[in-house]
């Protein structure tokens, strides 16, 4: 009985009890300036203390209860968020209203200690004064140094293939392969429609195949007489069905914009566009760029159709797929 | 013994005093005096943004699957993405965001203060540059500075690449083709980091990872304990605006009582503001983007804001390869991806050893400049920001087109003229605004000695009670 | 009497002349056919020509993207109707594209200013010519998760992921809010404008289906994580981080780091 009264007592002292203030020091031996309470900060403080908690408390009821109740994210973040606001303005009204602020004025420290630096000078050189070949001696901790760094370096090499970029040139294309879509099924030429782009893939590629910067084609439908391939890529196209790549040869992302002119004297040509950066690519002349940062036609993959009726491809690309490397120009798609 | 203190406290010191020996270090650090100005409080809010990060950002470690293994979404909580085919990265965080308790607010909080981090750092970087606080002896601390903020920039578009999701893995395509472009050496290296072509092997993504939560933040981390380990040897700088502050005297309020308070309350402000915005405002929505793969996109697609000044970039530059014969020497993506940002950096390194050669001034600065009492400085800064920030706004060129009709190609063209000529024009009205500041400073000098002058000739003469002669600096 | 005749000779063969035939039947029969053939002489002959045969007379200057204006600016010219069917006169009336504000420009939703009824009519005129009727989309039947994948391979690129429209060169892919059930089915099967038209062998009608109900979904998307700013990524996220996070903080920084103050007593 007594221990509940003693409880209760210890509860009341501690909500509303204040420390008596002790007779103050005289001012001259004080390290910090002695200023009159402030009971209305401290009131303040301690409201702040108190809703900080309860936002907290809030928090890990909504985080308990979350199944019951909408929007959990911002609730969730409102009770937080609110629990250290709370506290920070506690801290605030401390700092700006209870603790003293103090301007003190104290010397920087020094630029420079010429002492000491003399002194760590003079150990340096007096240690080595037994070293006659100096020079030497440096030249050898160099190589010694250089070397075994390059060595602890080396294992990285493996990261990748750092000397043989072969693959750069390698795509799944190569004579006869049949265009598919994404589900496997081969496209016949007369699925090609005009005014409409298709995502096509060589046959019998899996998934992460497919995800080869090589595999992915556009394949679009003009009509022949729209046409006007330089002399390298004439009979690229198959009556008019052109299969480009999908990888923008500015910066690689996926060309997924065809712009199909229904009424074409009033609208803008034909035209495959990124959009990443806006390269525009011009389908009617084997993928010139016609606006835009990209710095390299779009390869063009040649096809023709085989007694079926289906899209097969005759050869590689005419170049290199994907964005310019310094030997771009100079290899020819492999397969 | 003393019989000052509270016995607690004079326990605990005692405690700690006897097994560290750190009393006289402990007693130095609680009276470091700070400067009483808010610009210094920028670098602060870097700082507690950083704490967020790695604290968020170790919650998010348990849930992160580094995989780019295909999996396909069985989620019955989002149906957009049932049966679709997607790398288990992409998958965890969704599960993440839509399926796992507060674990959207985390991740939400750790993207939104990876934002305000670098905004921050940008901020805290420009009042260093233009108050000269940079200068001898704080070069060092200022290199620091401006790796952490390469670093910080790595950092964050690794990570939010490591999410796998449409939007970003545009960009890390983006990021690839620039590293491809570097001259001569760009596909050896791209081949070697990414082990293979684009879209790389599947040991990428667990490297990309191990690079985000392990190398980066330690590497940043000791940067900026080294960072503030200086600033404190050094002593902060100061801005002169009582007469008590000079070269050798710093005046300011000790860390305790006085500041403590104040910047644990940042601390708290900060978090507080971070999780709320965490909660109320959504940010990366990747759930709504898809997975990516290398044949897809989407329009409108945006790097965070941070790198949109490399997107600007990368859409400016028109379309050529530099070609010697057959030889690509410059693929396109290099200029805006790469020569720019180096440009940029370069100049931030490089400044304070210019400024120092072609101004002659090698002496030791503690107090710092007003930006208008560096007339130069401050133009040449404001003709770089205005560059840089042209070329940002030229990044989000397509959107404006969308919001507000302007076409988008006659921006562009426009942009190309502007990101030249704009800046050289701000540069020139800051010199001059600045030195029409100084020159009315000057005036209003010139007045306080007269009136100053005058009383004191009244002084002399006994008409006026002694008083307080007029002050210079206020 | 000779000059009255003379006159009235003239007069029935002006308007034989300059009246729209049709092959061979004039007015349709039918009476709501027949109030729309009346409203098309008062919108639409300018540009669709008599007959709705087209009118391709005027020169066109400039297509295609380039510096300045996307479009050169030309006089009334506009496609032949026959066979473009119910479909295509409903979206492009519903939507306000069509009668078009502003020539030689892309057309843009705008209010639409003629009643239903008028609408009615000359969808049943431009009917009479031919073509796909309108269409009934069933988002019901179609499934969520397919209509993301395929408005991913199709849509994305132009309209957006999430359907907030975007940007090609030379055009603007509109936002699809606005768009209804219908008018996503009639678009991509026409494929206004500059946009791929997707016929039944690229996007089965079920297909449509799920792509009708995926744009759907995209004018609520879902946002457990808070206000939305418009679903369109980092440039919004971007302004809040400057606008209201710097702000707010700087705030916080002023409120912080007064000025010294001499404190009483000290």
């Amino acid at each position: 009985m007594s221990r509940a009264r003693n409880a209760i007592v210890s509860a009341l002292v501690l909500l509303v009890g204040r420390r008596r203030r002790r007779r103050p020091k005289p001012e001259d031996t004080r390290l910090v300036p002695a200023l009159p309470p402030n009971p209305a900060a401290e009131l303040a403080v301690l409201a702040l203390l108190g809703l900080s908690s309860l936002s907290a408390l809030g928090f890990i009821l909504v985080y308990a209860f979350g199944d019951s109740l909408p929007a959990e994210t911002p609730l969730l973040g409102t009770a937080l968020g609110l629990a250290f606001l709370f506290l920070a303005a506690a801290l605030i009204v401390v700092g700006l209203k209870l603790v003293p602020t103090e301007e003190i004025a104290e010397e920087y420290p020094p630029h420079e200690h010429p002492g000491e630096q003399q002194v760590i000078a003079e150990l340096v050189d007096e240690s080595g004064s037994r070293f006659t070949r100096r020079r030497l001696f440096k030249l050898g901790l160099l190589g010694a140094g250089g070397t075994l760094g390059l060595a602890l370096l080396t294992p990285a090499v493996s990261f990748g293939p750092l000397f043989h970029v072969g693959n750069f040139l390698r795509t799944p294309w190569r004579r006869g392969r049949r265009l598919v879509d994404e589900n496997g099924r081969p496209y016949k030429a007369s699925d090609i429609e005009k005014n409409d782009f298709y995502l096509a893939f060589p046959e019998g590629t899996n998934d992460e195949e497919k995800d080869q910067m090589a595999a992915s084609l556009v394949v679009i439908r003009l009509p022949p007489d729209q046409l006007r391939l330089p002399p390298h890529l004439k009979g690229y196209d198959a009556h008019g069905i052109l299969a480009y790549s999908r990888i923008c040869t500015h910066a690689g992302c996926a060309i997924t914009l065809y712009r199909a002119p229904l009424f074409q004297p009033d609208e803008p040509r034909p035209a495959l566009v990124c959009p990443c950066h806006y390269s525009t690519f011009d389908p009617t002349t084997g993928g010139t760029v016609t606006f835009g940062p990209a710095g390299r036609d779009l390869p063009l993959l040649p096809l023709y159709v085989d007694s079926a009726g289906y899209l097969r491809a005759k050869g590689n690309f005419d170049g290199p797929v994907g964005p310019s490397w310094w030997g771009v120009r100079l290899w020819k798609a492999q397969p | 013994m003393s019989s000052r203190g509270a016995p607690l406290t004079r326990r605990a010191v005692r405690w700690v005093d006897q097994r560290t020996a750190s009393a006289p270090l402990l007693r130095k650090t609680l009276r470091y005096l700070f400067p009483d100005h808010w610009s210094f409080l920028l670098g602060e809010v870097a700082l507690y943004a950083f704490m967020v990060l790695v604290a968020t950002g170790i919650y998010l470690t348990f849930f992160f699957v580094d995989s780019t293994r295909e999996v396909v979404f069985h989620g019955n909580y989002y149906p957009p993405l049932y049966g679709q085919r997607m790398s288990e990265a992409y998958a965890s965080v969704v599960h993440l965001s839509l399926a796992t308790r507060a674990g959207l607010l985390l991740r939400q909080t750790h993207h939104w203060a990876a934002n305000v981090f670098i905004a921050a750092i940008v901020l805290h970087l420009f009042r260093i540059f233009f108050t000269g606080a940079y200068r001898k002896p704080r070069e060092l601390t200022y290199w620091l500075g401006v790796t952490m903020l390469m670093l910080s920039l790595l950092e964050a578009y690794l990570g939010y690449s490591l999410v796998d999701d449409l939007m970003s893995g545009m960009g890390l395509v983006i990021g690839y083709s620039v590293g491809l472009s570097l001259p001569f050496v760009g596909q050896n290296l791209m081949n070697w980091l990414f082990d293979g072509m684009f879209p790389g092997s599947p040991k990428l993504w667990p490297r990309m990872y191990i690079a985000h939560v392990l190398i980066f933040p330690v590497l940043i981390g000791l940067l900026l304990g080294a960072h503030l380990l200086l600033v404190a040897m050094r002593h902060h700088t100061q801005f002169r605006r009582t007469k008590a502050q000079t070269e050798r005297t710093i005046v300011g309020v000790p860390a305790f009582p006085g500041q403590a308070p104040r910047s644990l309350g940042l601390l708290a402000g900060t978090a507080g503001f971070l999780f709320l915005l965490g909660g109320l405002v959504q940010i990366n929505p990747i759930w709504l983007w898809g997975p990516y793969h290398t044949y897809s996109s989407t329009n409108g697609a945006q790097p965070d804001w941070y790198l949109g000044w490399l997107i600007g970039a990368l859409r400016l530059v028109p379309g050529w390869d530099f070609t010697i014969g057959s030889y690509t020497v410059v693929p396109n993506p290099f200029w805006g991806g790469a020569a720019f940002p180096l440009v940029v950096f370069g100049f931030l390194y490089f400044w304070p050893w210019l400024e120092r050669r072609f101004s002659g001034d090698h002496a030791f600065h503690n107090l710092l400049d007003r930006p208008r009492d560096a007339p130069v400085r401050t133009a040449i800064g404001v003709a770089m920001v205005s560059w840089v920030f042209l070329v940002f706004m030229a990044g989000s060129a397509d959107r404006v087109n969308v919001t507000f009709g302007i076409d988008y190609v006659s921006q562009i063209w426009v942009y190309r003229v502007i990101v030249w000529v704009l800046p050289v024009a701000f540069g020139f009205a800051t010199w001059w605004i600045c030195k029409e500041l100084r020159a009315s400073d000057l005036v209003v000098l010139d007045r306080h000695e007269a009136e100053a002058e005058a009383r004191l000739a009244r002084l002399r003469r006994g008409d006026e009670p002694p008083g307080d002669p007029g002050a210079l600096a206020e | 009497m000779r000059a009255v005749l003379t006159l009235a000779v003239l007069a029935v063969a002006g308007l034989l002349a300059t009246g729209p035939a049709r092959a061979g039947s004039g007015t349709p029969k039918d009476p709501l056919a027949a109030y729309g053939y009346h409203l098309y002489g008062q919108y639409c002959l300018g540009c669709h020509g008599g007959n709705a045969a087209g009118r391709y007379d005027q020169p066109s200057s400039a297509t295609g993207a380039g510096p300045g204006r996307a479009q050169g600016q030309q006089g009334g010219i506009g496609p032949s109707l026959h066979g473009v069917g119910a479909a295509a006169a409903d979206f492009y009336l519903r939507t306000g594209y069509m009668p078009l504000r502003r020539i030689g420009l892309q057309p843009r939703r705008e209010p639409v200013f003629l009643s239903n009824h008028e609408i009615d009519a000359l969808v049943a005129y431009v009917a009479s010519f031919g073509g796909p009727p309108i269409p009934t989309p069933r988002p019901g039947l179609g499934s969520l998760s397919q209509g993301q994948a395929l408005f991913a391979e199709h849509c994305a690129g132009c309209h957006q992921i999430v359907g907030q429209g975007g940007y090609v060169t030379g055009a603007l892919p509109p936002a699809l809010v606005e768009a209804t059930p219908r008018q996503v089915a009639e678009a991509v099967r026409i494929g206004p404008y500059v946009m791929p038209a997707f016929s039944r062998s690229s996007i089965s009608d079920r297909q449509l289906d799920s792509i009708v109900r995926y744009v759907e979904f995209t004018k609520q998307p879902t946002r457990p994580g808070g206000w939305g700013l418009g679903f369109i990524g980092p440039v919004p996220e971007g302004l809040v981080t400057w606008f209201i996070a710097i702000p707010a903080l700087l705030v916080l920084c002023l409120l912080l780091g007064r000025r010294f103050r001499r404190e009483p007593g000290a």
